[in-house]
């Protein structure tokens, strides 16, 4: 395998047919990058989304008052349904998977917030302490909000770090007051968000605070919760008791899908996972088929290789050759040829992901969509995949012409013609 | 070293058989220089392909080196090829993208000599045969003369008991013809058998032994004078 003479053979009849081989090489080594570049991009592509869907955590739901669409024991449809703290109450008690709650509400009015000279309008979000395990928060400076801000009703803010920069450009934001319509909140910590627009300026307060001072009332706008370690027929489950219940304590029917708008991300996490994975099959079979094209050229090669070579290969046994040096010879050039193509395509669709991802190439020719496209990587399992493939195939490429090459017999191939 | 008796071969060529080879009884010993000759198609081609196991025969017993040779693995046959024997052809059969020096060295490489090694071994034998400057050169930059010189040098490389030459001169003129032949006859001095198959008399008549086929048998074997070195013209000259 690694005797150098075999190799010296092998290469000096390479050389002898440069063109050809370079032109067999190709195809295969198309195949290769083209498998390569495209896992790596549906693996960027799977990862860009995730982290972009993961600004809520993949084992969330959300609830969202609607309005209803049938009438329902003497009530007209077009109710609107308003949620309220006891709403939240019972949902953190009867639903027994949860692992954290939250509810949203909101503040009427223009949101402009103000420190000193600097302003600006950012969305104000009422939550509870919990919020922060439901969304994936980096927390940059100081804290998220806690359970004593809710329960002593602390007027205390946390803010997202574009927020900071507005209002705070060149001093440091914790502990100093800002103005939320004319009231005085305390910033307690600065955080990072991915998020889908780049527009996203978050601040988030007590809920209990808002309902006190803002709204007066106890409405909530929104539940959000985590679940614990559910299949997404149980998260199905859930969602229909959920409706159940609401539709008793709000008076509308179970059967009515507008009522009540749930939003449950493991269903549609899963269902983005289904289609990522599908999207990876499909490119696994256009790479599979690429290479196997350029492995039947290979094949062709050798065969005609063969051909050319066999007064050569005449020569080689009527002075000694055995038929399984003959074999090696033939089968080395065909692996040779596809595993050194097949590793300039694997050089060259690593090489593209990661000068795409190296000098933020998508970032360049459309900012928009570089969120949805993170670390397009191939696994070391993959290029080792893809090796083995390769030299298999290339075996398989070069055994018959192989074969071929040891059953000429020297008195046909040395008959002067 | 070679005994022949009642060896036949056929070839067949779609429905026709060819009975080429039509029962040869024939003894070589070791150490002689031994010519084949013919009018073309009596079968020597087909005689020396079986005496080099290039090819099977149907019928009879080979013994070679004291061998009985019967139908064998071509990777055995591969290997007496190797050790036990030379071979020089009309057309050189030198591979044409080698140089003088690694065509030389090739039968070294199926015995797995290392390339240093065989290559210098090529570099003597090269040298032996008056070309060592052309070494390095391509079998397309020599004439026919050094062509042939470099293909009995390969054929010597692997110090072979038996050389096999089908019309070395062949493809050459009368000059270089005869140097060719000096060089087998000295070969054949150094103990080696040389069996040269022709259909020049006095190619022929520089060998020990003339072995005349016609029609797949032996029609008659010649003496040649055992002093023959001192080129003896009182021989009869056989048409
Ligand atoms: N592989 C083969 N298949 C079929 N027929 C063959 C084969 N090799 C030789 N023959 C036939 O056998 C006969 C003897 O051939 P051979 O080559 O031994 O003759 P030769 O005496 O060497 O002739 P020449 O002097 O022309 O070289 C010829 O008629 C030839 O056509
Ligand atoms: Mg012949």
């Amino acid at each position: 395998m690694f005797d150098r003479d075999k190799w010296q053979e092998i290469f000096s009849t390479i050389r002898k047919n440069k063109t050809r081989t370079i032109l067999t090489g190709f195809s295969v080594a198309t195949g290769i990058f083209m498998l390569i570049f495209l896992l790596g991009a549906g693996r960027g592509l799977r990862n860009g989304m995730t982290s972009v869907f993961a600004q809520d955590a993949t084992n969330s739901m959300q609830i969202f008052g609607g309005r209803t669409t049938k009438a329902y024991k003497g009530t007209p449809e077009g109710k609107r349904i308003q949620m309220v703290n006891d709403d939240f109450l019972n949902l953190k008690k009867s639903i027994q998977k949860i692992d954290a709650i939250s509810a949203m509400s909101y503040i009427p009015g223009a949101e402009t917030i103000s420190y000193k000279n600097n302003f600006g309008n950012f969305n104000v979000s009422p939550v509870h302490d919990t919020y922060k395990e439901i969304k994936n928060f980096e927390i940059i400076k100081g804290r998220f909000l806690n359970q004593n801000d809710l329960a002593e009703h602390r007027k205390v803010v946390a803010i997202q770090d574009e927020v900071k920069k507005v209002l705070f450009p060149k001093e440091t934001a914790l502990n100093k007051y800002i103005n939320i319509n004319d009231i005085k909140f305390k910033v307690i910590g600065v955080f990072h968000q991915s998020s889908f627009d780049d527009n996203s300026r978050e601040i988030y307060i007590p809920i209990t605070v808002a309902q006190k001072i803002f709204n007066n009332n106890d409405h909530i706008r929104r539940i959000s919760f985590t679940l614990n370690n559910v299949s997404v027929e149980e998260s199905q489950n859930i969602e229909r008791q959920i409706t159940y219940k609401m539709a008793a304590r709000h008076n509308f029917s179970k059967e009515d899908k507008n009522a009540l708008w749930i939003q449950n991300n493991i269903e549609n996490s899963q269902t983005f996972a289904g289609l990522f994975s599908a999207i990876e099959m499909f490119v696994w079979i256009i790479g599979i088929f690429t290479i196997l094209l350029g492995v039947i050229g290979v094949f062709n090669i050798m065969m005609i290789v063969v051909k050319e070579r066999t007064k050569e290969i005449g020569i080689r046994k009527a002075i000694g050759a055995s038929p399984n040096s003959v074999i090696g010879l033939i089968l080395m050039e065909a692996i040779f040829i596809t595993a050194a193509s097949g590793y300039v395509g694997l050089i060259a669709g690593v090489g593209l992901l990661e000068s795409i991802s190296q000098f933020d190439i998508i970032e360049k020719v459309y900012p928009p969509a570089a969120i949805y496209f993170i670390d397009p990587q191939v696994d070391l399992g993959i290029a080792i995949g893809a090796t083995i493939v390769l030299v298999i195939t290339g075996a398989l490429a070069g055994f018959f012409p192989a074969r071929k090459a040891a059953a000429i017999r020297p008195i046909e191939a040395l008959r002067d013609e | 070293m070679i005994r022949l008796q009642n060896i036949h071969k056929s070839y067949i060529t779609g429905t026709n058989k060819l009975h080429v080879l039509k029962g040869i009884d024939l003894h070589i010993k070791k150490g002689e220089l031994v010519s084949i000759m013919g009018s073309s198609g009596s079968g020597k081609s087909t005689l020396l392909n079986i005496l080099g196991l290039l090819d099977n025969h149907d019928e009879g017993v080979y013994e070679l080196n004291n061998e009985e040779i019967k139908s064998m693995s071509e990777t055995k046959a591969a290997k007496l090829r190797n050790n036990l024997l030379g071979f020089v052809f009309q057309s050189f059969n030198l591979i044409s993208f080698k140089n003088a020096m690694e065509n030389v060295a090739l039968p070294l490489y199926y015995q797995k000599v290392s390339r240093k090694k065989r290559n210098k071994l090529a570099l003597e034998y090269l040298d032996k045969m008056g070309l060592k400057e052309w070494a390095h050169h391509m079998p397309n930059e020599l004439s026919g003369g050094q062509k042939q010189r470099v293909a009995v040098a390969r054929a010597m490389i692997t110090e072979p008991k038996i050389i096999l030459a089908d019309e070395p001169t062949g493809a050459l003129d009368s000059k270089t013809s005869v140097e060719v032949m000096e060089l087998l006859k000295e070969i054949n001095k150094s103990g080696i058998t040389v069996i040269i198959v022709t259909h020049e008399n006095d190619i022929a008549h520089m060998t020990d032994r003339i072995i005349n086929l016609k029609d797949g048998r032996i029609e008659s074997i010649v003496e040649n004078n055992k002093i023959n070195n001192t080129e003896s013209v009182q021989i009869p000259i056989q048409e």
